[in-house]
């Protein structure tokens, strides 16, 4: 047994050395490194169907990137634009709805599927069955769980869906919706592959269904190859796109929940392009880096379960949301990036009146109206914070914190608990929380979007009323405002239900914040909207400096 | 020799016995349905509750569960992770080779650093460079390693920007996974520059390494130093001189060869300090290991993935240890005589 000591010696300068070049050569000059864009997100996707899902992130990770939709919103004033409809008719009494399709619209390619035609009419009529049809196997296969077409009622509201001819699709509704039209372009009503989803039917295996939603195919401008849970996923271009051409060859999403770490990532080029970037001041002052924002349709709120004691007394809610100070929570949470919410709607909604009843800081109203729920000496409960940055809430626990100090002063004690974020949505959709700091994306301008699928007693089944609260008039001036055309009714019904969520408060509105994303200078094309997901289709990459 | 390796073999056996004990007892001690965290299967139908029930033979005496346990672990089955609703075994091979594969770059830099550094501290025994080097062997090992990645980070990536500071390898170059060993995929993949890809991983493995690298390349340095001192002062050392050797053959031929013997020994039982390191280090450098698996799985209160993960690094960590006392065995005769193992 001996060593071969010269050998050894040798090496370990030798080693030095290579490991002292390497260093030194950072390899950016790599062609692999210029033709794709990393994108830094700030969760894993619970999905890649977006019909499944209300989150933000999954929509962000799939819908515009993997699917198209019938109807799109333009970017600029909020305009339907055709998509893959390429024109659409609506009868005078609108309940027959047409839809002519474009006929050069093709599948994805992949390893899993391959197609043989280009989209028709049947592939629409199989999207929308599946979710509306409870016979057809691949609403089975998720237990019928599509949690925003039921909160808007999509099963009352569509009778059938008809084939005219290969290229046209009639929809055929129970009553006029105003809404209609705007729900089929929210990033949920995404179009599947039928071709896709009888191969799977003909597999032996039955787990092999569930494979429409982990393994898409669809018609956007990137197709899938390949996801590793929590850590990335990897998508390369559809080269057969109908819409343009997309530059980009590969798309990555590299999913790191942590704000330091993204914003480390960006600083040293890891990432092309980050989510809700943190230190918005150090990227401004940085030529390489672009930060860019954009007013969003949302609103961050703190939800009272009214199903659990002592928040089923709304006097108690009242008193609760007296005591929060959003002023303060302006500063330290969203610095000024952010404005404070006086109602569920956004101010830039065409449906918000300044005549709605705002509710003011006031901690003598919190503690009478404590003293007169009975409950003067005080009680503790819960607050769960969501453990992701959202565009909404930038710092939940940090909210929880404001608030746990805020309730101290009218002698209540709060814990603030928090989750693992699948698991958190599993366990508020099952209502067990007392009270959640979470909020509200819109997915389409429609003012019915902010109250519908948050508070209706609809959306109390599928677990996305965080307030698990129902009320009847509420649901009826909503319903009401829904049918009608005539815009200034509409908006005297849903300052009425302003009224009522002030009276009842379910939920405390806290504040409306602008979406940020950070770029590498050099990355051109519009990534942010005001509505729905980011979309990196007309994304291109010019290679810089480094 | 015979009786070393089996009783080597006989304390490997009884520790991992000893281990799935610890680990079967877990699924009780966890809240929740035991067969729930046994299995993994968050919402199992009937059906599916059955057939596991008769897997784990949940009918039978605790006694009899275990044995039925240990049984599916000989088989590979760890169970199904609770949060991805994936094999363990599956993300373990995954997994774990990043891991192996940081740890044994940190070992052989925190060696080829650290033992030579020991060497010349212990010739220039209590001479300015032996002090600089212990001084320098202090700081390193009182540094957190928490600390040093971020230091490490500011310097290297924010603001020189050589090196990146996360991942393991630039997520657009597209390397299949084979091994799971990186640099073994990079040379078995064909659809890319592998000399590129090299690079680039290599500029990924040298911070964390580096990092992970630096406590036991510390101690590695007093070890080589003290064992060097050992060495140099022992009777044979005196009998060479007085023949008349030169000094720095008698380094050579001598002291080198015979102080390595004892490192070898120690670089084994220091190994599961370097895989708690390296954990910490892969949360913080992104590193998608074992480590950062696990302690992702512990956040989510995956119990079956903690489990899984348990075994895995405990095992790893005991056939390095066995290997490394083989290794000494291999060039320490006397030691083959020991009645027990340590």
């Amino acid at each position: 047994m001996k060593f071969n000591l010269r050998l050894i010696t040798k090496t370990i300068p030798l080693g030095l050395l290579f490991t002292a070049l390497m260093g030194c050569n950072p390899s950016a000059d790599d062609s692999v490194l210029t033709e794709g864009i990393v994108y830094c997100s700030e969760g894993a996707p619970s999905s890649f169907n977006p019909q499944l899902i209300t989150d933000g992130t999954t929509i962000d990770a799939t819908s515009k990137q993997l699917y198209n939709r019938l109807i799109d919103f333009n970017n600029t004033n909020l305009q339907r634009i055709p998509a893959l409809a390429k024109s659409w008719h609506v009868t005078r009494n609108g309940k027959l709805i047409t839809f002519y399709l474009r006929r050069d619209v093709s599948f994805h390619q992949t390893e899993y599927f391959t197609p043989t035609r280009t989209m028709n009419a049947d592939d629409v009529i199989f999207s929308f069955n599946r979710i509306l049809d409870t016979q057809n196997p691949f609403y089975q296969s998720v237990d019928g769980n599509f949690p925003f077409f039921q909160s808007v009622n999509f099963h009352e509201l569509v009778d059938s869906i008809e084939k005219i001819d290969d290229y046209t699709v009639r929809f055929k509704l129970n009553r006029a919706d105003s809404t209609f039209l705007s729900n089929l372009a929210t990033p949920f009503a995404v179009i599947l592959s039928k071709q896709y989803a009888e191969q799977l039917l003909a597999d032996s295996d039955p787990q092999a269904l569930s494979q429409l939603d982990s393994l898409p195919i669809g018609t956007g401008p990137f197709k899938f190859k390949q996801y590793r849970n929590n850590s990335f996923i990897r998508y390369s271009r559809h080269d057969d796109y109908w819409r343009r051409d997309v530059e980009i060859e590969k798309l990555i999403y590299n999913i790191t929940p942590n704000n330091t770490g993204r914003l480390t990532k960006l600083l040293t080029h890891e990432c092309d392009v980050i989510s809700f970037p943190i230190a918005a001041d150090e990227i401004k002052s940085r030529p390489d880096l672009v930060l860019e924002e954009v007013t969003s349709f949302n609103v961050a709120f703190f939800a009272f379960n009214a199903q659990k004691p002592p928040f089923d007394n709304p006097s108690v809610r009242k008193a609760i949301a007296h005591a929060v100070n959003k002023e303060a929570i302006m500063t330290a949470v969203y610095g000024e990036q952010a404005e404070i919410a006086e109602s569920l709607l956004p101010k830039a909604s065409w449906a918000f009146s300044d005549e709605v009843t705002t509710f003011d800081y006031s901690v003598e109203k919190a503690k009478t109206l404590l003293a007169n729920a009975g409950l003067s000496e005080g009680f503790s409960f819960d607050i769960w914070a969501i453990p992701v940055q959202r565009d909404y809430n930038p710092n939940a626990l940090k909210m929880a914190k404001l608030i746990k100090s805020d309730l101290e002063a009218i002698g209540v004690e709060v814990n603030i608990i928090t989750w693992e974020w699948n698991t958190f949505l599993r366990k508020l959709a099952k209502g067990e929380h007392q009270s959640v700091l979470i909020g509200w994306t819109a997915d389409h301008p429609d003012p019915d979007n902010f109250f519908s699928p948050l508070l209706s007693c609809s959306a109390m089944e599928t677990g996305r009323n965080r307030a698990f609260w129902c009320n009847e008039k509420f649901d009826q001036l909503l319903a009401k405002a829904y049918i009608t055309n005539d815009i200034s009714e509409r908006k005297k019904l849903y300052l009425q239900a302003q009224n009522i969520l002030v009276e009842q408060m379910p939920l405390l509105p806290i504040a409306h914040s602008k979406r940020a994303q950070a770029k590498v200078a050099g990355i051109n094309g519009d990534i942010l909207a005001a509505f729905g997901g980011i979309n990196f289709e007309n994304v291109s990459k010019t290679v810089g400096e480094n | 020799m015979l009786t070393f390796t089996l009783r080597r073999l006989n304390l490997l056996f009884f520790t991992l016995l000893m281990l799935t004990v610890v680990s079967f007892s877990l699924s009780y001690l966890f809240p929740g349905e035991v067969i729930t965290n046994l299995s993994g299967q968050k919402s199992p139908s009937a059906e599916q509750l059955e057939q596991l029930n008769s897997l784990y033979q949940m009918d039978s005496s605790v006694f009899h569960q275990y044995f039925a346990y240990l049984g599916q672990l000989f088989n590979g089955n760890f169970g199904i992770s609770m949060s991805s609703q994936v094999p363990v075994s599956s993300e373990l091979l995954t997994y774990l080779p990043s891991t192996i594969e940081l740890c044994i770059t940190a070992l052989f830099i925190a060696m080829f650093i650290g033992v030579p550094l020991g060497f010349v501290a212990a010739i220039l025994h209590n001479k300015p460079a032996d002090k600089a080097i212990l001084a320098f062997a202090m700081i390193g090992y009182s540094i957190p390693a928490f600390w040093l990645a971020l230091i490490l980070i500011l310097i290297f990536s924010i603001t020189l920007s050589w090196l990146p500071s996360s991942g393991q390898l630039n997520l657009l170059f597209e390397i299949e996974h084979v091994t799971g060993f990186k640099f073994i995929d990079i040379l078995l993949s064909d659809n890319v520059d592998k000399m590129s890809a090299f690079k680039d991983a290599v500029s990924h493995i040298i911070l964390p390494a580096m990092t992970v690298a630096l406590a036991p390349m510390t101690l590695f340095i007093r070890l080589a130093r003290t064992s060097m001192l050992d060495v140099l002062d022992s009777n044979y050392i005196k009998a060479a001189k007085a023949k008349g050797l030169s000094q720095s053959a008698i380094i050579y031929h001598h002291g080198i060869r015979n102080s390595l013997v004892n490192i070898i020994r120690q670089m084994g039982l220091y190994f599961a300090n370097l895989v708690t390191i390296a954990m910490i280090v892969e949360v913080i450098f992104d590193w998608q290991g074992a480590g950062s698996w696990l302690i992702d799985s512990i956040y989510q209160r995956d119990y079956t993935a903690i489990q899984g993960g348990l075994i895995a690094l405990a095992i790893f960590t005991f056939v390095i240890n066995i290997f490394a006392d083989f290794i000494y065995a291999a060039l320490n005769p006397l030691e083959r005589n020991r009645k027990h193992g340590a």
